[in-house]
């Protein structure tokens, strides 16, 4: 059969499926491993979001920084985190990202300008603009991309954030990935508008809004508002509407929302459409060996977390401290 | 050769000495440039270094201590001026979470170099909501330091050395310091750094031990003139750090006198005062003579009146009392 040659969108198109399959896999293996009891405490994943996080991180340099919320691992996997590292850690392992101390919500990694998932819902949103306050400060051209949910859009910390970074002009891009619920809270209960972006008008700020169902449309997007970030210096709040098929997280017994609603979100998942049109251009056979190659390398993971060490105690003290313990 | 000047200024060359010394040192905060600085600690920096390094924030104290955290991650030495540390409860969430924890929560990967510094503690007269001694919500975090000088030259030592910390230092100073002279070396004989967790005595006595930080500090001097006057010989052991603790001089102190006294404005209920007592009867039980006692501020909201102010506070009579108590002399 006769196939047409790969584009240059194509091309991309296939890396950023392979982003997103790889953490669709990772994210169900942490469902497993969480119902098994090898991950503990709170789990929240990402699946039915990673066009957000890959299409936007697909739009920057690998010396940009990304922030997030506890939400991570699909952050941390687009920013260049291995899986090995990502699983890990969740399972308390030596081995992951930060040695079996952070768990699933906090997920840093230095060598991938990785800064972190932060637990309190939007108190990492003025820490991301120092961030970039001090990229500004250095001039070493880097954009930071700060994550959040819209649940963080009512607390007080997102509004002195954006507010700091207008008026001080910081190489910034806030991500509102907006999956209609805050826990089981629907956004018409937590905010007096629809309209997210729409925040950004107080501070003065540029504001964008789009559905995330097109990776490719996430990067072209996020990827003008990081251009604005990196050329002009100016902040830019950007709405992302999009849907978590899973629950807030493990616990959650979901009565908020009904099965019709999520079988028909799970009908424009974002992650089918792109491995839809890359059959269509490069047959089944192709992505089959894709998505086994990506089978592989999870189930690597995943026998890496189960048989790394567990981290020693001696760990604790010199993590809490630079230098001597202050006791 | 030394000079005399004061506390305020002492802090105010700190500041500038290591913002001249290196580049990654900046100063944030409400008025601390072209206003001068609302305690004038910062006055002159701005004409001197700029807007780039002396910068005026809005009244956003989560935004803008979250925007140190930020920036001391990736490579700069943030100084956050809380006009005052009562202030410093709406930015708690970022030294608390974020400022004490990146560290542990990136298994080392990140650490969080950051001076967070203001005036602490009572002034005169400005009621309960501006008069409170934060000093031991954050000696209770681990992943902090937190120090807390009563004397110009401990001020500026410490200052220096806090900006030069790799982890997060809360520095405590107080409005009723500010204008307090005392001897402070001349920056050309080098570097005056005071190393953070060691106290200092400062008063020499041998019948019983004060131990006190901050403006408690002068009371606990002055409580041990009267003392003197009866023919009783206090010792006192200025803290000057809170965390870490040092052990080993109140220990020590304590093994000649085998009576201990600590005095501070905060409230009692489970403070700094609290931990310096434990550590005091648990390592150095064999060597007291008597329970250790506590004078400290009332376990009230600062009341505005003056009269009650006054009631409220540490008095070096309390001081006076409670040393004769642990004499067995009242
Ligand atoms: C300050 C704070 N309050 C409450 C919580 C508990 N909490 C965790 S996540 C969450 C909902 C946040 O929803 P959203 O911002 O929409 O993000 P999503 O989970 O949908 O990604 C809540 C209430 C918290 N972590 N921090």
């Amino acid at each position: 059969m006769f196939r047409a040659p790969m584009s240059e969108d194509q091309d991309e198109l296939l890396r950023l499926y392979g982003q997103m399959q790889r953490i669709r896999r990772v994210e169900e293996e942490c469902a497993r491993a969480y119902a098994q009891g090898k991950i503990g405490g709170f789990l929240h994943l990402y699946i039915g979001q990673e066009s957000v996080g890959v299409g936007a991180i697909a739009a920057l340099r690998p010396d940009d920084y990304v922030i997030g919320t506890y939400r991570d691992h699909g952050l941390a996997m687009a920013k260049g985190m291995p899986a090995r590292a990502v699983l890990a850690e969740l399972f308390g392992k030596a081995t992951g990202c930060s040695q079996g101390l952070g768990g699933s919500m906090h997920l840093f990694d230095a060598e991938h300008h990785m800064l972190g998932g932060y637990g309190i819902v939007g108190g990492h949103i003025p820490l991301a603009a120092g961030v970039a306050y001090a990229s500004k400060y250095q001039g070493n051209g880097r954009v930071t991309l700060c994550f959040f949910g819209e649940g963080s859009v009512t607390i007080g910390s997102f509004h002195e954030a954006l507010s700091l970074a207008a008026l001080w002009k910081l190489p910034i891009v806030f991500i509102c990935e907006n999956n209609e619920y805050s826990m089981g809270t629907p956004l018409a209960r937590s905010l007096s508008l629809e309209d997210v972006s729409q925040k950004a008008l107080g501070y003065a700020m540029a504001r964008d809004r789009f559905f995330a169902r097109d990776v490719l449309e996430v990067k072209a997007r996020i990827g003008e508002a990081v251009t604005r970030a990196r050329e002009e210096s100016e902040p830019t709040l950007v709405e992302v509407r999009t849907y978590r098929f899973r629950g807030h997280s493990m616990s959650d017994p979901g009565k908020y929302r009904t099965p019709e609603e999520i079988e028909a979100q799970k009908k424009l998942d974002p992650l089918q459409k792109a491995r839809d049109a890359l059959v269509a251009v490069l047959g089944e056979e192709k992505l089959a060996a894709l998505d086994a190659e990506i089978e592989a390398e999870t189930a690597d993971a995943v026998k890496h977390a189960e048989e790394a060490p567990e981290p020693s105690p001696d760990i604790l003290e010199p993590t809490t401290y630079v230098g001597e313990f202050a006791r | 050769m030394s000079r005399e000047i004061r506390y305020r200024e002492a802090l105010r060359e700190a500041i500038a000495e290591e913002m001249e010394r290196d580049p990654r040192v900046f100063i944030m905060g409400e008025e601390v440039g072209r206003y001068q600085g609302a305690y004038k600690v910062t006055e002159g920096l701005f004409d001197r270094f700029g807007d780039k390094r002396v910068v005026d924030a809005p009244i956003a104290e989560n935004g803008f201590a979250g925007i140190g955290v930020g920036a001391a991650m990736v490579g700069l030495r943030p100084i956050i001026e809380f006009m005052t540390w009562n202030f410093s409860a709406v930015a708690f969430d970022q030294i608390l979470s974020n400022a004490a924890k990146v560290r542990q929560m990136s298994g080392g990967q990140f650490s969080c170099p950051i001076v967070f510094r203001g005036p602490n503690g009572s002034a005169r007269q400005v009621g309960s909501q501006h008069s409170q001694s934060m000093e031991g919500f954050y000696a209770h975090v681990p992943g902090l330091k937190v120090v807390a000088p009563a004397f110009p030259r401990d001020a500026k030592g410490l200052l220096k050395a806090a900006i030069r910390d790799d982890n997060p230092v809360c520095f405590f100073e107080s409005e009723t310091l500010y204008s307090m002279k005392g001897e402070v070396p001349d920056p050309s004989e080098g570097d005056l750094l005071v190393e953070i967790g060691k106290a200092n005595v400062c008063h020499e006595g041998s019948d019983v031990t004060i131990v006190s930080w901050s403006r408690i500090t002068h009371v606990a001097l002055e409580a041990a003139k009267l003392l003197a006057a009866e023919g009783i010989s206090a010792e006192i052991v200025d803290l000057r750090s809170l965390r870490p603790l040092d052990e080993e001089t109140i220990l020590e102190s304590v093994r000649k006198t085998h009576r201990a006294v600590v005095a501070h404005e905060g409230w009692p209920y489970g403070s700094v005062g609290a931990e310096v007592v434990d550590r005091i009867q648990r390592l150095g039980f064999d060597d007291l003579d008597a329970p250790v006692l506590r004078v400290t501020g009332m376990d009230v909201p600062m009341p505005y009146n003056a009269r009650l102010e006054q009631h409220c506070l540490p008095q070096p009579a309390a001081i006076v009392s409670a040393c004769k108590k642990v004499l067995y002399l009242e």
